[in-house]
């Protein structure tokens, strides 16, 4: 830590250009972060021959056929279809539902409100590698094995009680003089809800539903094994293919870079939330 | 303890400020005398606690220096201008006690125990929190925690000036007259520079010798309380000092009379031709109500406020405000006003003008 | 903020419950009673559980995973709370490079959890991988196949690749909560850069480093998918974990038949 010591005694929020310990770590710690994502870009652009032959820092022979056949082959493509109705799906859900509930625990008490709260949490905890084979065999025998919305609702296991959690924190910050108020000019508890609050705590639910979509979006042992054809995810789509075809790093490759794809975009709308919504509204 | 100077001093929060409207501190030059109690007055974003973070360092002038005894500073970082802070929120390191908290300033200065020791207990003494030393600080009131930020303040006795920037915010009332008469002791005792920036008016006129009032980016006044309340230098002067404010009434000026809607009022003071907007400003504890003498008005309202009495009255389409004693009986029949000469000040595009006895 | 009592708001929190129990408490009941009757039939389901339970207790291999589990956990709560707080105090406060800063720290997170394993894997060879290739020019011997050392660094790099930014952004949110005017106060009491950080960052960051704590130590239980994507728990059982060791465990236990077994595990 001793370059933070140094270049602290310089005035604060100057914006004066100086070249500090600051940029030198931080650009250190994103190449770092970058670097293995280069790489599978680097390589999603690169043919086969190119890939196992030549060991080259960028693509000589810069080729799209990776994400063409990726994004021609229906049975790679509705991968990412499936991920996203399955996602989306969930965090429809999620937040529809978390909504109420973080509404009471952030305004009522009532009985057994601290243990439901905990209880709910604990599922957060839950690890999915033990939740996996009791869903498949619960979703077989209701008949939703295969279908997006099985996973989905499996997907609520954790990401109900993080919507929850998140929602309540934002709620937390309005203060209560506003729903009574309201109440006193004679709106519905419904309206109230709709009209007045929810776009109060508008961030927070943006939080909350980045949020959801994120685990949703990186499960991959629960929706797996919720799916065979049908809703069958492009993380798993990706899995497979390349233990059948063994040597297709290219193809390979470009999925990946493709899984990343709608994370980034996510990321990108929500990025002046981000800071905020690590702390779950907390700070 | 320094003497402080602003030679030229300028601030714009942005990068290439082009018009005078981007800077939020506008060119300022002025001394701080040694030793002197300061209030730095105005209304929110007036630029006051640019100016004070201007002083203390923290922020760099645009344009300009500072020097301390004539020594300049406009470079040197806040350590070495060896000053005291007490900012409108409290500060204070949770994780403390409010012991260590008094010591901090001292032990990072490299200040021997008992000297340490002996400068938290007087302190602690001072603010009142004499029982609370052992406490950690976390979990304290707000009032009690703005109490431990201005006892770091004040724990260092060799500063060169103790600056306040609306310290008394969050205390309550009672404790607010306490503690400000503490500082007053404190300066008369120690003879540090201080200042004091505030937007009330009644905390600028007790606790300093002068009153530096701003307003927009700019000083318009330095002065004791008295002269900015008999001869407000710039319009807004008059009307944010004084409660109510001034009456200021459009006018144009002729040699030692006003005139105002084609009714004449005498003025003490004789003035040459007056360019731009010109109005005349009276305190209302200057003007008279009464049922024979002076000019129409039309009384809208009486205000008791217990001290006096407030009358709301229509005066030539300006709304004015007149303030008679709580004995005073107001009959229906008081219909005009009576300004004291002596105490009507003459402005031209709101800035006071000097006339020439008459 | 005080609260009302009021018992209607159970009425709010209905929905939750229902649909946590329908995608929880359900399918684990229902597995639990398939399985002890298929197995043991009704009677013996407390018994049966039992010596379940000892079993596990008293297996070497469940032991063995436990501890590296711990080795693991240990290690990488060991690299990245202070990585995370480290790169958070460095990070921009404010303007256009801090929206950079969040946005390329926060990708990893946002990249399934198999991918996270496959880039490493690929990052790794020392035929097609840049890491890989490189380690194995200057002359060191690297495979995360064959070499113990080898493995278990790549699994944890990896996971310090993946979540040292969660523990950043919190620590950072944390961080942002300080009123400038601590810093200032700081100057003005002459306090050192250690000082800051130990008096007012520090404190202030508590709760979120409580949360990156807890979220990063049972996370970190959970882990399967990453390192097995990239070690398959091997070389040996060297980088097998609880998680990993768990689902093979289960498999034997409830001997769900090929399909089964095979769609959720063997075909990673």
């Amino acid at each position: 830590m001793a370059d933070m010591t140094l270049n602290q005694t310089a005035p604060r929020g100057l914006g004066l250009p100086r070249v500090n310990g600051r940029a030198v770590v931080m650009t250190l710690y994103l190449v770092f972060l970058l670097l293995p994502i280069y790489w599978l870009v680097n390589m999603s652009l690169k043919t086969n021959t190119e890939i196992l032959n030549v060991f080259s820092l960028w693509p000589r022979n810069l080729t799209f056929a990776n994400y063409a056949k990726i994004l021609t082959d229906s049975s790679w493509y509705m991968g990412y279809v499936n991920s996203l109705i399955y996602v989306v799906m969930n965090t429809a859900i999620s937040i529809t539902v978390a909504l109420p509930a973080a509404y009471a625990f952030s305004r009522y008490s009532f009985l057994g409100d601290k243990h439901l709260f905990f209880w709910l949490l604990t599922n957060r905890m839950a690890p999915p590698a033990v939740f996996a084979l009791p869903f498949f065999q619960f979703y077989s025998s209701v008949g939703l094995f295969d279908t997006h919305i099985a996973v989905a609702l499996a997907h609520c296991l954790f990401n109900v009680p993080l919507a929850v959690w998140i929602l309540e924190g934002f709620m937390r910050g309005v203060p209560k003089e506003i729903d009574e108020t309201a109440y006193i000019d004679g709106y519905s508890f419904g309206r109230f809800f709709i009209r007045i609050f929810t776009p109060l705590i508008a961030s927070g639910i943006g939080v909350a539903a980045f949020f959801c979509f994120m685990f949703s979006w990186v499960e991959l042992l629960l929706s797996r094994t919720l799916t065979s054809v049908n809703a069958k995810p492009i993380a798993a789509t990706m899995t497979r293919t390349v233990s059948a075809s063994g040597l297709d790093w290219g193809v390979l490759a470009a999925a990946g870079v493709l899984t990343i794809v709608p994370g980034a975009l996510v990321i990108y709308f929500v990025r002046n939330y981000i800071a905020k919504g690590f702390a779950l509204g907390r700070v | 303890m320094a003497k402080i100077t602003l030679d030229n001093l300028a601030h714009s929060y942005l990068a290439n400020p082009t018009s005078e409207d981007d800077y939020a501190l506008k060119e300022l030059n002025h001394v701080w005398n040694d030793g002197e109690a300061y209030a730095l007055l105005g209304a929110s974003g007036c630029g006051k606690s640019t100016l004070l973070n201007i002083i203390s360092g923290l922020l760099k002038p645009s344009r300009g220096r500072i020097l301390f005894n004539d020594q300049d500073v406009t470079d040197a970082a806040t350590a070495e201008r060896n000053i005291a802070q007490v900012f409108q929120f409290p500060v204070v390191y949770d994780t403390m006690t409010v012991r260590d908290n008094l010591a901090f300033p001292l032990r990072n200065r490299g200040r021997d125990e008992a000297y340490v020791a002996e400068r938290v207990q007087e302190i602690a003494r001072m603010i009142g929190m004499e029982a609370e030393l052992d406490r950690k600080a976390r979990g304290l009131t707000a009032d009690a925690k703005q109490k431990i930020s201005l006892g770091r303040g004040m724990v260092r006795k060799e500063v060169n000036a103790l600056l306040f920037d609306e310290p008394l915010t969050v205390i309550d009332p009672h404790m607010k007259w306490e503690l400000r008469t503490q500082l007053k002791s404190l300066h008369h005792e120690f003879g540090h520079t201080m200042i004091y920036v505030t937007h009330d008016q009644t905390e600028a006129l007790t606790f300093a010798d002068k009153v530096v009032v701003m307003y927009d980016g700019r000083v318009v006044q330095i002065g004791t309380p008295q002269e900015l309340f008999e001869t407000p230098a710039h319009t807004f002067v008059g009307y944010f000092i004084g409660s109510p404010g001034m009456n200021v009434i459009p006018a144009t000026i002729e040699g030692n009379v006003a005139n105002v809607n084609g009714s004449r009022v005498p003025l003490s003071q004789a003035f040459g031709k007056l360019d731009g907007k010109v109005e005349i400003g009276v305190r209302p504890e200057y003007a008279t109500l009464s049922a024979s003498e002076g000019l129409p008005v039309k009384v809208r309202r009486v205000e008791d406020v217990g001290r006096h009495k407030i009358i709301r009255a229509e005066f030539f389409g300006n709304d004015i405000n007149i303030i008679a004693d709580e004995g005073a009986a107001i009959g229906a029949d008081m219909n005009r006003v009576v300004f004291d000469p002596a105490h009507i000040n003459v402005y031209a595009n709101d800035w006071r003008v000097e006339g020439e006895a008459a | 903020m005080e609260k009302t009592v009021n018992q209607k708001a159970w009425f709010l929190v209905l929905p939750v419950l229902l649909l946590v129990a329908f995608s929880a408490v359900i399918p684990l009941m229902t597995v639990v009673n398939y399985s002890v009757q298929d197995t043991f039939g009704n009677n013996v389901f407390f018994w049966a559980g039992l010596e379940w339970f000892t079993e596990v207790l008293e297996s070497d291999r469940m032991w063995a995973a436990l501890g590296r589990q711990l080795v693991f956990s240990g290690i990488i709560l060991a690299i990245e709370l202070p990585l995370g707080i480290f790169v958070a105090l460095n990070m921009p406060k404010k303007g256009f490079w801090a929206s950079v800063c969040l946005v390329l720290m926060a990708l990893p997170l946002l990249i399934p959890w198999n991918v996270v394993g496959t880039i490493w894997q690929i990052f790794g060879r020392v035929d097609i991988g840049l890491l890989g290739h490189t380690l194995d020019a200057f002359g060191i011997d690297y495979n995360y196949t064959q070499g113990f050392i080898a493995a278990w660094a790549t699994v944890i790099v990896m996971d310090v690749w993946h979540w040292t930014s969660l523990v950043a952004l919190l620590a950072y949110a944390g961080l942002q909560s300080i009123p400038d005017a601590y810093y200032q106060a700081a100057k003005i009491d002459q306090a050192s850069r250690w000082k800051v950080f130990r008096y007012i960052e520090l404190p202030k960051m508590q709760g979120v480093l409580m949360i990156a704590i807890l979220l990063r130590f049972m996370d970190s239980f959970m882990i399967y998918t990453e390192p097995f994507v990239v070690t398959g728990g091997g070389p040996g059982n060297s980088t097998t974990f609880l998680s990993i060791d768990l689902v093979k465990m289960a498999l034997g236990q409830f001997d769900l038949g090929p399909a089964a077994a095979s769609r959720s595990c063997t075909s990673w």
